[in-house]
């Protein structure tokens, strides 16, 4: 295979994760639509859901296009099984309570904010395309968490208990999203300016989410401890293939049918 | 303009009157209202029930109960379709031209 | 600045008003009896497009293609858009939206009964799309030129987002009837299950409608529930036709004489009996929408807790930009 080619299938594993993040988190919002503890946020978390479905059907396209085997938006979101998707384990969480819906909200919106805000300088313009327009929608997504998360975390005790436990579900799942380009086979994505090292945008996404939490009075949890990591590399939850039923029965009962 | 049962604005989640100014040059008009239990959620929620279909370049959210009125609301604008979410147009849809009143 | 009015001179003030085609303003005097007719009407309406959100809702983690899923996503949003534009319109009269969705919890306020019915498959996505959001078109757009101005505004605003709502609809059922026999088959069953519902969602017959005069008078009812049933039937049948799906209704033809189509006979005992709390899924209905409100009461504490405790405060906005050197 020639460095070309090689390039462009380490691409389309690289996007086809930021996609699969998109899609997988979109699917755990649709879930609160008519269960909102205020009509609101039935409208706010779907918004937030109809912006990654956006950002997810232009990344997969994308990736399917660098795989170059015809594969569509929809043969990835309807036709691959659960190892084959690359999306970290936080997306994937189940929504739990509001409080750890709301914290896992946080910790993602935020480190979207610094992945697509690195890059929007990507040297693919594909990529940097869907990242200009992603930023303006995640700098929304990860204010209108952060609220929820400060006024939780300093509303009454019951709402504090609760956004505590909440930050303990989900805190353990952030460390994925950083790990080393190495790692995550896509060191030469990275090295060709097409993607960035998740690594450097951990200091960003730590100052804005502490301060957040300090606003909501809540403790960042102590480092260390257990990691749970082997999304990017097809390795889910067991929540996930119960998703993954849901999401792709009716297309796949009708195979090769237009919707 | 309502108030809650005891005559104040006390409640809670207390309404507020929304102003938009969908683009420069225009000024801002009503746009309707919202509850919010203050005026940073009113903003976000004024966001997304009033904006969903454009931008709009500045919002104003106040408290029902500090506004006084003295004559009938103006008319609330109109908002067009967003450009990029294109399935909120009508005419996204391949609709068979006999098809009427679609 | 107030006049005083005497209750006969503001009566006739409210009277030229209406007959004169103009809007009547929050701060108008009106009739206790228009107040609460609109209250009722409006806040019953709001209820509809909140509980209307759970029948399509159920199959938003199941859409089948990616654009599926966010049209869905897009109308959903807008029904409870909808919902809170509807509220606020209500409220504009006096009364507070807690207390009508205590009214909706409690059973004593209704929303429209078609969303007592299940949504079973796909297809019913579709349908509902085009033949109930066409239903409630024809009766919204009339609503836009209500006498009471907040509710005519709101109707005007959700009647231009509505437009897409019944496209897409329509748009659904025509690929599922132009694609595989299973296809088909389920967008045919679906009309089948669906037509009816629709059609009564237009109300009583004329002559069963005690209070349909009296909304007329006042200019809350701009046509009757006779005269926009037959409007809707007339505009379905073709497009029917052009989706290739037959409507449930051996009696349907085209009356020459008359300009429009003849139907069958309405099922009022069944309508009666959804009504009355006893369709397919009433109870399930309300006890979702009151397992929301009521589980997310310590999130609505909490955020009331919070704005109290820092109340005088300035606005956040941009209070949590942070700049990493």
């Amino acid at each position: 295979m020639s460095e070309q080619t090689l390039l462009a299938s380490a691409s389309a594993r690289y996007v086809t994760g930021l996609g699969d993040d998109a899609l997988v988190l979109a699917q755990r919002l649709c879930e609160w639509a008519t269960r909102a503890p205020v009509i609101e946020e039935d409208v706010a978390l779907l918004n937030v859901a109809l912006d990654l479905l956006g950002q997810a059907r232009a990344l997969l396209a994308y990736a399917g296009e660098l795989e170059g085997g015809g594969r569509t938006e929809d043969d990835l979101a309807f036709g691959r099984d659960e190892r084959a998707f690359r999306n970290c384990q936080l997306v994937e969480l189940p929504n739990g309570d509001f409080a750890t819906t709301m914290a896992r909200q946080l910790l993602f919106s935020a480190y979207q904010y610094e992945l697509y805000t690195a890059l929007s300088a990507s040297s693919d313009e594909r990529i940097s395309g869907v990242a200009c327009k992603a930023v303006k929608e995640v700098a929304y997504h990860r204010e209108h968490a952060a609220s929820w998360v400060v006024r939780l975390g300093d509303g009454t005790e019951e709402s504090h208990g609760r956004m505590v436990a909440g930050l303990e579900t989900v805190w353990p799942f952030a460390g994925e999203l950083f790990e080393p380009a190495d790692a995550v086979e896509v060191a030469d994505v990275v090295a060709a300016g097409i993607g960035c090292d998740p690594a450097r945008l951990h200091r960003g996404w730590l100052a804005y989410v502490g301060a957040v939490l300090a606003e909501a009075t809540v403790q960042i949890p102590s480092p260390g401890g257990w990691v749970p990591t082997g999304g990017r590399r097809g390795l889910h939850t067991e929540s996930f293939g119960y998703l993954l039923a849901e999401m792709q029965h009716l297309h796949r009962s009708h195979p090769g049918a237009t919707w | 303009m309502s108030t809650s049962p005891d005559g104040t604005a006390a409640a809670p989640w207390p309404l507020w009157e929304v102003f938009v100014r969908p683009k420069r040059g225009l000024s801002h008009t009503h746009a309707g209202s919202l509850h919010a239990p203050d005026a940073a959620l009113a903003l976000q929620n004024a966001r997304d029930l009033f904006t969903r279909r454009q931008e709009g370049v500045s919002i104003w959210v106040v408290r029902a109960s500090d506004i006084t009125a003295s004559s009938p609301d103006e008319k609330e604008p109109f908002f067009d379709p967003a450009g990029d979410k294109v399935y909120r147009h009508p005419t996204f849809y391949d609709i068979p031209p006999e098809a009427e009143h679609l | 600045m107030t006049v005083e009015f005497s209750a006969d001179a503001a009566q006739a003030h409210f009277d030229a008003l209406i007959e004169a085609d103009q809007r009547i303003e929050p701060r108008d005097w009106m009739p206790e009896g228009y107040r609460s007719t609109l209250v009722r009407q409006i806040a019953q309406h709001a209820h509809s497009e909140i509980i209307g959100m759970q029948p399509e809702g159920n199959w938003l983690t199941r859409a089948p293609s990616l654009k599926r899923k966010a049209i869905l996503v897009a109308k959903v949003q807008d029904e409870a858009g909808h919902g809170l534009y509807l509220y606020g319109a209500a409220e504009t009269l006096g009364v507070s939206r807690d207390d009508l969705l205590d009214l909706l919890h409690a059973g004593r306020q209704r929303y429209s009964s078609i969303f007592n019915y299940p949504t079973l498959t796909w297809a019913d996505v579709g349908a509902i799309g085009w033949l109930v959001d066409g239903a409630a078109i024809m009766n919204q757009i009339p609503l836009t030129r209500c006498s009471y101005g907040p509710y005519g505004r709101a109707m005007v605003r959700i009647c231009k987002e509505e437009s897409f709502h019944q496209r897409q609809g329509f748009e659904l059922l025509l690929t599922l009837s132009r694609g595989t026999d299973e296809q088909h088959a389920m967008a045919q069953d679906a009309v089948d299950r669906w037509w009816w519902p629709a059609v009564m969602m237009f109300g009583p017959a004329d002559s069963d409608s005690p209070h349909s005069s009296q909304s007329m008078a006042w200019g809350i009812k701009r046509f009757s529930n006779d005269e926009l049933r037959q409007r809707f039937i007339d505009i379905s049948v073709p497009q029917a036709e052009i989706l290739g799906l037959q409507l449930p209704d051996a009696a349907l033809a085209w009356n020459a004489e008359r300009g429009h189509y003849d139907f069958g006979e309405i099922d009022w005992s069944e309508f009666k009996r959804v009504l009355s709390g006893d369709g397919p899924c009433n109870r399930q209905r309300l006890a979702r929408r009151v397992e929301a409100h009521e589980e997310g009461a310590w999130v609505r504490e909490a955020a009331a807790a919070y704005a109290a405790k820092h109340a005088g405060g300035a606005a956040e906005p941009g209070r949590r930009h942070v700049d990493v050197a």
